[in-house]
């Protein structure tokens, strides 16, 4: 028992995990010890046990330090034990729990089972010997630090490790980042940065690649983050930060918006700004605020707030005439209409559709049929 | 009698949904007004419940599945039709009407026609001969209610151009 040495239960660089146990006791020889309940790891290169309780309280002790080790069955009240015999202690060795022990083995005894499963890994690992090929820092005889026993890498081979080491920490997190939303959440940031370094990248390379594919990648960085949201830290509060923003909404909704007919629901617009910003998430109010602002400001788009409350942002070019016109067009073509069915016909979302629907019912264009099967709109022919 | 032949409105489904539009409200309450007046005229119909209205299929369309829905719906039509004079409330819960699809002064004007035709001024006549002797039985207030009757004579009365009076049995009326 005097053999193990207290360990911050980290593996080392060259050090695998091989197999874990809980529910495992530790005997000093035959000896019940203090160390009650806990969990047996054990790795290409040491033995390590860990309160359950309390993870703080961890040891360890090298394989090299085991002579032999054998089964002992279970019996009658008795859980099935490994018995393993050990090395004296070398000279320079870590504290640990016990300082001296009359005992030159210990025990293992098994109170979830898995002794079988352990035993086997044990017996592999003390006939691979895999800590032999592999060293690694040996806390019984580093001293100080276990950083200091890390592999250095040096020159070309080095750089290469640092080169695919960095590659496959990138790789990491862009799969952590769409595994669910949460995780993009706090991943955002690194994306961002991800996706200008790669726009750096683009712009040194230009003669590399074709102009089309330059502008295809960056069409997907766009959609992925604005290189300098405006935020309230570099605009302060109130209508100022309100105006820039209103400014940068204006750049950059007027494609989506031309896309989508000249119209999208304020909501839809949100969560649109919100994913190009990344980290630096608008609130619904500033947004609002700053849509506001789009006409004192001239520019091109309007916050249009519809007699349902229904807000949207649309393009101040954008023809209310025509949208009418488009609406009446397909209901006279097809004799009536839902706001589902219209959705469907223009490929808008239904909100709008049925917004336009009641503007045109509004103007006196339409009239409805409310029935237990819907809301349909007719031409108005009263 | 002859089928009655409905509107074409009475066939267009948003005919049975009260329109937010003020203005295609008010046209759709016109045609109601003018659908409820034909009707009851064609059926002789001279009171309506607005519990029952949708039993009736005035208020009930089986062939294309609508009902105005709402009594308040019935209530706007009877509304509109009171504003024109072809309504009256029968109780203070305004439940039941008198549907007027003549109103009292036209009903008189057309006795006075028919008086005036057969050179009868100055005759005096019992209001049951009026509605029910043989002499108007080609004349549409041939049958007419005894209540609406006699409200047609009072508003001739009113312009002098009648006068109703009691008699033993009922009530007389002298034509001027």
């Amino acid at each position: 028992m005097d053999r193990f040495s207290w360990s911050n239960g980290l593996l080392e660089i060259n050090e695998t995990l091989v197999i874990q146990q809980r529910g495992v006791r530790l005997y000093d020889g035959d000896e019940k010890s203090k160390l009650d309940v806990g969990v047996a790891l054990l790795s290409t290169h040491r033995l390590i046990w860990r309160d359950i309780k309390n993870h703080e309280c961890c040891m360890s002790m090298p394989l090299s330090q085991i002579i032999f080790f054998e089964e002992q069955a279970a019996g009658i009240g008795k859980s099935a034990k490994i018995v393993i015999h050990l090395h004296p202690s070398p000279a320079n060795k870590e504290p640990g729990p016990l300082q001296n022990s009359k005992y030159s083995y210990i025990k293992l005894s098994f109170k979830e089972h898995g002794q079988i499963e352990f035993y086997r890994r044990l017996t592999e690992e003390m006939t691979q010997r895999r800590w032999e090929n592999t060293p690694v820092s040996q806390p019984i005889s580093s001293g100080t630090g276990s950083q200091s026993g890390r592999t250095r890498a040096v020159g070309i081979v080095g750089i290469e490790r640092k080169i695919e080491e960095k590659r496959k920490e990138t790789d990491k997190n862009i799969s952590e980042a769409f595994e669910d939303l949460s995780k993009l959440m706090v991943k955002a940031k690194e994306m961002v940065e991800l996706s200008r370094s790669i726009a750096t990248k683009i712009k040194d390379k230009q003669g590399d690649i074709t102009e089309d594919e330059t502008i295809r990648f960056k069409s997907y960085l766009l959609s992925m983050g604005i290189a300098n949201p405006v935020t309230r830290e570099t605009h302060g509060s109130g209508t100022h930060y309100h105006m820039q923003l209103a400014k940068q909404l204006g750049d950059m909704l007027q494609a989506p918006l031309e896309e989508r007919g000249g119209m999208m629901a304020l909501t839809e617009v949100y969560c649109l700004v919100n994913r190009a910003r990344g980290m630096e998430l608008l609130s619904p109010e500033d947004l609002l605020n700053a849509c506001k602002m789009f006409e004192s400001l001239k520019l091109p788009l309007r916050l249009r707030v519809f007699d349902s409350g229904v807000m949207v942002v649309q393009l101040q070019s954008h023809s209310e005439e025509e949208m009418i016109a488009s609406a009446l067009d397909s209901v006279s073509e097809k004799g009536s209409l839902t706001a589902e069915e219209l959705a469907k016909l223009l490929g808008l979302s239904v909100l709008l559709s049925k917004e336009r629907l009641l503007l045109a019912e509004k103007m006196g264009h339409l009239c409805r049929d409310d029935s237990v099967e819907g809301l349909r709109f007719y031409i108005n022919v009263f | 009698a002859m089928n009655f032949e409905w509107p074409w409105q009475y066939n267009f489904p948003p005919f049975f949904t009260l329109q937010p539009n003020v203005d295609t409200r008010q046209k759709q309450l016109a045609a109601w007004c003018s659908l409820v007046l034909s009707y009851c005229r064609h059926h002789k119909l001279y009171t309506l419940d607005v519990m029952e209205a949708q039993e009736s299929p005035v208020f009930n369309n089986k062939k294309i599945e609508r009902i105005l829905i709402s009594n308040k719906h019935v209530c706007y039509v009877c509304l509109c039709l009171l504003t024109a004079g072809n309504l009256e409330w029968l109780d203070k819960n305004k439940s039941r009407c008198l549907v007027m699809w003549r109103r009292p002064e036209e009903w008189g004007k057309l006795i006075y026609q028919w008086v005036s035709k057969n050179g009868m001024v100055n005759s005096v006549f019992t209001l049951y001969e009026l509605s029910n002797g043989d002499d108007t039985e080609s004349e549409e207030f041939h049958g007419l209610e005894e209540w609406m009757l006699l409200r047609s004579l009072q508003a001739l009365q009113s312009d002098g151009k009648a006068e109703v009076f009691t008699m033993d049995d009922g009530k007389g009326v002298k034509f001027f």
